[in-house]
């Protein structure tokens, strides 16, 4: 992307192939990812393979997912970019920002907190 | 899902990994803020329903103002670390609770945490409480509305509620609260007083 903003970053990680930026720019620490069953796995790369399969079990937020490859959150939302153009995961936005109803998701925020007391 | 064994797949071993409930639909996340060694890790473990994870990020030392956990002199590359935990909510709903360190505030780690948050809780220290002050001038530069809950700290000096706000300079309207971030029933309602804050907040703004 922006020069300015890849001068703040370590030289870009070989598994993103020399990418520093995500495809797109939508994900979210909190972005749910999910695998898509039964997708050929053939041309993906080792990282990509991990995150596919870690995946493949039941979804996770992106941050869960970063932590658990044990890689860094920006090269994370890389791979998750590509794995998503060729259909191997899809992601769920943490909240469709444009019709949020705040209010009504901070009053089950609080419902689900005060159950636990 | 769990009845599933954990293989290794390319050094990756799935057996321990926690997966969100099927119905989980929406994601929301609190930042747990503060100076160093103010709790956030404990806050954050003593909630989370998974054992609290961390990711790294590796960063220029430009990028990474002075901060006594990460500064390494001589090193080209620093790296900065984020705990976090998770809380499910309900069937759909399911809470993320990032432990956000206070000094990198220019990381975009701190940017990925900070963007789309409904809001900080500021744990603070009764015996250091001035180095509250960069993380709520951060909270407020990103526009996160914010309560403070002092960590209740062995042998720390008590304050009445008015010497703790005026030593913090607090508006009137950010709550207050004290808390023991070990204490599962305490922490929780510390998170229960700034979302009660946040709806607050939210009414007025709905209404601009």
């Amino acid at each position: 992307m922006s020069p300015r903003r890849e001068q703040g970053l370590v030289r870009p990680y070989v598994v993103t192939n020399g990418r520093s930026e995500p495809s797109r720019n939508t994900f979210d620490l909190v972005t749910l990812v999910s695998g898509v069953p039964d997708r050929p796995l053939q041309g993906l790369t080792p990282e990509q393979r991990r995150l596919v399969a870690l995946v493949s079990r039941g979804s996770l937020s992106l941050a869960e997912v970063a932590a658990h490859l044990r890689l860094p959150v920006s090269v994370t939302k890389v791979l998750l970019g590509d794995l998503v153009d060729s259909g191997h995961v899809l992601t769920r936005a943490a909240i469709p920002r444009a019709q949020l109803p705040a209010s009504q998701l901070l009053q089950e925020v609080l419902d689900g907190l005060r159950a636990r007391l | 899902m769990g009845s599933v064994p954990g293989s290794e797949i390319g050094g990756l071993e799935t057996a321990g990994v926690s997966y969100l409930g099927d119905g989980v639909r929406t994601a929301v996340k609190l930042l747990v803020t503060g100076h160093f060694a103010v709790g956030k890790t404990t806050f954050v473990g003593t909630l989370s329903e998974i054992e609290p994870l961390r990711t790294e990020e590796p960063m220029t030392e430009a990028s990474v103002l002075v901060d006594d956990l990460t500064g390494v002199p001589g090193k080209q590359t620093t790296t900065v670390a984020m705990d976090f935990g998770r809380l499910t909510l309900s069937r759909s709903l399911v809470l993320y609770l990032f432990g956000a360190p206070g000094q990198q505030r220019f990381t975009p780690l701190w940017r990925d945490m900070a963007l789309g948050a409904l809001g900080a809780l500021v744990l603070a220290d009764t015996r250091r409480l001035e180095h509250s002050f960069p993380v709520m001038d951060l909270l407020e530069e990103h526009g996160l509305p914010y309560a403070v809950a002092v960590n209740r700290f062995d042998g720390a000096p008590e304050f009445a509620e008015e010497e703790l706000r005026e030593a913090l300079d607090l508006l009137p309207s950010t709550p207050l609260v004290s808390c023991d971030a070990r204490d599962p029933a305490s922490a929780t309602r510390a998170l229960i007083s700034l979302v009660e804050y946040l709806i607050g907040t939210e009414a007025r703004l709905e209404h601009v």
